[in-house]
């Protein structure tokens, strides 16, 4: 109950915060326009050349850029702001304000920054799916949004336990912060089905980091493709994640001695 | 009344104009030191540095593994160009776009308002001579560092690759050419922070025309003809493109000459706007910071 109120609290002072900058919504609103016209030129470029890509027709595709782009709007709303607050406060010291406080420190490591206006880009990215839907002849079944639903808060799950390894990563090695531009070279793989990519790395974007489960899989519920046993891998990759970067956080803390004394 | 001039005593220096006759040698020498110094300090950061290299790879990756699909399906090419090529041709792409990072546009942001460009005005030299020189120093640590990755790559993904001497020697030339071509337009649009804090929507605007028009996304002559036409009056093309394509491809001399020549044309170009910029610019500066 505490985390939901923390996190509440922290939402609400971090958005009125944003609300202050509204120009950055106007910048913000434009950033997301290039975004949107470079993946549909992407688009109509590859189906300039060919009809289908390893069986993922342009609509299909279409989804599997919005589930992208709607997913990406998500990690720099929320997961990254907070993770490279992490990063940045354990070399400066200042991570002991927040774990003096008597609330769980990985909570409030969690739920301090939000980026607001970066929701812009979920709105686009759902609309996106939502042309990307409308292209597809099927109906979409009640099933299938249920799945998609599903696997997308998964996703988001296991793309935060992917980045709270990197920011407890800070704890050993002060320097991390080109993790940011690793990680947004690496999750643009997702604009793409991972299908098509070779084995290892494949492999990589599923469970070194996992764009796969954050995009394909729900991208895959939308278009009839998801298998349920692919559902429950992913459920219980993400409670392993969950659990194994809890503990791994709470080892590197023990493994900090505050900087700012 | 006769008019009296001030007195100059004998031994005064001549005025406050520096010395002519050193200047090139100072010059030549303060690039020297600055490259050195990067070199020195860019190699202590080299996991720092492989996580830059590493998440840049992804996108020709991606770019390469669409590419090679489709040809794939199509029989083994694309319009002409095969699957060898391909890989051939995002693996040198990866060493270009290193080449292509250079003391950014949004980065004169960071310059003005934590005030160090207060400090680097009162130097004797221009701030842009420290970028170049700078940068250029990191590249050196650059190739370097990306020599092992273009072997990782090229094992993986089997580029077929067959240059005459001469395009290796004006593959070397050009990747510099494309450093100085960039330098010189990303730090004019930098100009842009003297009025604004809020240019990274332009700069946004800018890298995507970039990446549509320079060969970044795919290689030029699988955009759609007006869009090559389009680029053929632009700078994109020759900072990216050309040099790749003057390794991968098969130029003529005359046309690996006509690239030398734009990519020259281009950076005088842009050394010329910078110029025109700077002078407004500037005039518009006040020191923030301390």
């Amino acid at each position: 109950m505490g985390t939901v109120r923390v996190f509440w609290l922290f939402f609400r002072v971090g958005v009125m915060n944003e609300l202050q900058y509204r120009m950055n919504f106007v910048v913000q609103l434009l950033q997301s326009a290039i975004t949107l016209g470079v993946a549909l030129a992407v688009l109509a470029l590859v189906y300039s050349h060919t009809d289908d890509l390893n069986g993922w027709s342009q609509s299909e595709l279409l989804c599997v850029f919005g589930i992208q782009i709607l997913m990406g709007g998500v990690i720099k709303a929320y997961i990254q702001p907070n993770m490279t607050r992490v990063i940045g406060e354990v070399r400066d010291g200042k991570l002991d304000y927040a774990l003096t406080k008597p609330e769980d420190a990985q909570v409030l490591a969690s739920v301090r920054e939000v980026r607001i206006w970066q929701v812009v880009d979920v709105i686009s990215g759902a609309v996106v799916l939502g042309f990307g839907l409308s292209g597809i002849v099927a109906d979409l079944a009640l099933l299938d949004a249920a799945a998609f639903a599903v696997a997308l808060v998964l996703g988001a799950v296991m793309i935060y336990c992917f980045w709270l390894v990197i920011a407890t990563g800070a704890f050993w090695i002060v320097n991390m912060w080109h993790a940011i531009e690793l990680f947004d070279g690496v999750y643009l793989t997702g604009r793409f089905p991972v299908g098509i990519y070779p084995g290892w790395l494949r492999y990589s974007v599923t469970f070194l980091v996992p764009i796969a489960f954050a995009v394909t899989v729900p991208a895959e519920a939308v278009t009839s493709r998801l298998e349920w046993q692919t559902l429950v891998i992913a459920a219980l990759f993400a409670t392993v994640l969950f659990v194994g970067t809890r503990w791994f956080w709470r080892f590197g803390l023990k493994r900090y001695s505050g900087a700012s004394a | 009344m006769t008019s009296v001039a001030a007195p100059v005593p004998a031994d005064a220096p001549q005025g406050l104009e520096l010395p002519e006759a050193g200047r090139l040698r100072s010059t030549v020498d303060f690039y020297l030191t600055t490259m050195r110094l990067a070199v020195q300090e860019q190699f202590q950061y080299r996991t720092a540095n492989y996580f830059y290299m590493f998440g840049m790879v992804a996108e020709p990756v991606i770019y390469l593994v669409v590419w090679t699909t489709i040809a794939e399906q199509q029989g083994g090419s694309v319009q002409g160009l095969t699957v060898g090529y391909f890989a051939a041709y995002y693996i040198v792409w990866t060493l270009v776009r290193n080449m292509n990072i250079v003391f950014g546009a949004p980065f004169w942001e960071h310059r003005i308002r934590e005030g160090e460009l207060s400090g680097a005005l009162l130097r004797p030299l221009h701030p842009l001579h420290f970028d170049v020189a700078f940068f250029a120093g990191w590249k050196v640590v650059v190739i370097v560092l990306w020599i092992p990755l273009a072997i990782g790559l090229s094992l993986v993904f089997d580029p077929v690759l067959d240059p005459r001497p001469l395009e290796i020697a004006v593959f070397f030339v050009a990747i510099w050419g494309a450093y100085l071509l960039r330098t010189m337009f990303q730090s004019t649009l930098g100009m842009l922070c003297f009025w604004t804090t809020r240019g990274a929507a332009i700069f946004d605007l800018w890298m995507t025309l970039e990446l549509l028009l320079s060969g970044r996304l795919v290689p030029l002559p699988l955009m759609p003809d007006w869009v090559v036409t389009v680029s053929w009056f632009l700078p994109f093309q020759w900072a990216f493109f050309f040099p790749i394509e003057a390794l991968v491809g098969d130029f003529t001399d005359a046309e690996l000459a006509r690239g030398l020549a734009f990519q020259l044309l281009w950076i005088l170009i842009g050394l010329a706007l910078f110029k025109l910029a700077w002078r407004f610019a500037i005039r518009r500066f006040s020191s923030v910071g301390n």
